[in-house]
């Protein structure tokens, strides 16, 4: 990753903008050409510099439901549990963390109804209780990182 | 609400963009639809918020932010509104949130996420926070991630 690289990540997450040739604009102040920029964020993507490039859908405002969620996975069960966490499509995000509670899932649903129903399959299929957090109140959510 | 060709243009996108000079065209023919129609659908959305944006999602460490700190604060509970707000203000705070309690094992009702390059920066990010919240918080702890599981968005089923 170089410094053009930095400046295309930095971009790009301020939004590539919806127009027929959406890279364009994006080579004009990068002082490349379109065809390099694409290139690029082809390489960003292959390399897991970027985990993904697209349309950043919100689940909340499609009617759907968001929630945090929390497993105490014994250390012996930990790849194994997490394929079967993972295997849920409504696993958005998956995270080991430095806890008794460790391993953190963010549950993205069509309905807010579907959530308890993906916890309680979660809790079948892994014996494990399920640590629900879903969100009171938020206070600000900013995603960008400065590359 | 969303109709039939909203939700065909999410399942095309939810993996990710076309990576061609004109992607909207690019979809526009594989959904038999014009290449207007595709632009208008996905501002469209974007006005209402279902599309925060059509952006890049970055892998922290590859960017070298290593500690990626879920700080996680037992906060007086008719405080928490107020210094949720301040904390959520801080630019290196990147999700701020109030999430329940499951006592007695986690009393901890305030979460926010830290990211920083190096372990002097995020034990100063801590601090910032603590010196916020005061004697108004009881306890923390700071969970840093070890590892990203899954990291692919939402997914919509076909209908």
């Amino acid at each position: 990753m170089d410094a053009i690289d930095r400046q295309l990540i930095n971009l790009l997450q301020e939004g590539l903008p919806i127009c027929p040739a959406p890279f364009r604009d994006l080579a004009t102040q990068l002082e490349l050409s379109e065809a390099e920029v694409i290139e690029r964020l082809k390489m960003l993507l292959a390399d897991g510099t970027l985990t993904r490039f697209g349309p950043m859908y919100h689940a909340e405002q499609m009617g759907g439901a968001l929630t945090l969620a929390a497993l105490k996975v014994p250390t012996e069960r930990f790849d194994a549990v997490t394929e079967i966490v993972n295997a849920f499509p409504e696993v958005a995000h998956n995270y080991q963390r430095t806890h008794e509670l460790n391993m953190w899932f963010v549950l993205a649903t069509e309905t807010p109804e579907q959530v308890d129903v993906v916890i309680a399959a979660i809790q079948a299929q892994t014996g494990l209780k399920v640590y629900n957090m879903p969100k009171q109140r938020e206070y600000f959510v900013n995603l960008k990182l400065d590359a | 609400m969303l109709d039939a060709l909203d939700r065909q243009i999410i399942q095309l996108t939810q993996a990710g963009l076309p990576l061609c000079p004109e992607p909207y065209a690019e979809m526009a023919q594989q959904l038999g639809v014009d290449a207007e129609t595709v632009m208008q659908r996905l501002r469209a959305m974007q006005t209402d918020g279902i599309i925060r944006r059509i952006g890049a999602v970055p892998n922290h460490y590859k960017l070298g932010y290593r500690y990626n700190g879920m700080t996680v604060w037992d906060v007086v509970d008719d405080q928490i509104d107020i210094l949720g707000a301040k904390v959520g203000q801080l630019d290196f705070v990147s999700h701020c949130y109030h999430r329940p309690r499951h006592l007695p094992e986690w009393p901890y009702n305030l979460f926010a996420m830290v990211h920083s390059k190096t372990e002097t920066g995020v034990q100063d990010q801590i601090d910032q926070i603590a010196a916020i919240l005061g004697t108004y918080q009881r306890s923390h702890e700071v969970l840093y991630s070890t590892r990203i599981l899954k990291k692919t968005g939402l997914r919509i089923e076909a209908r």
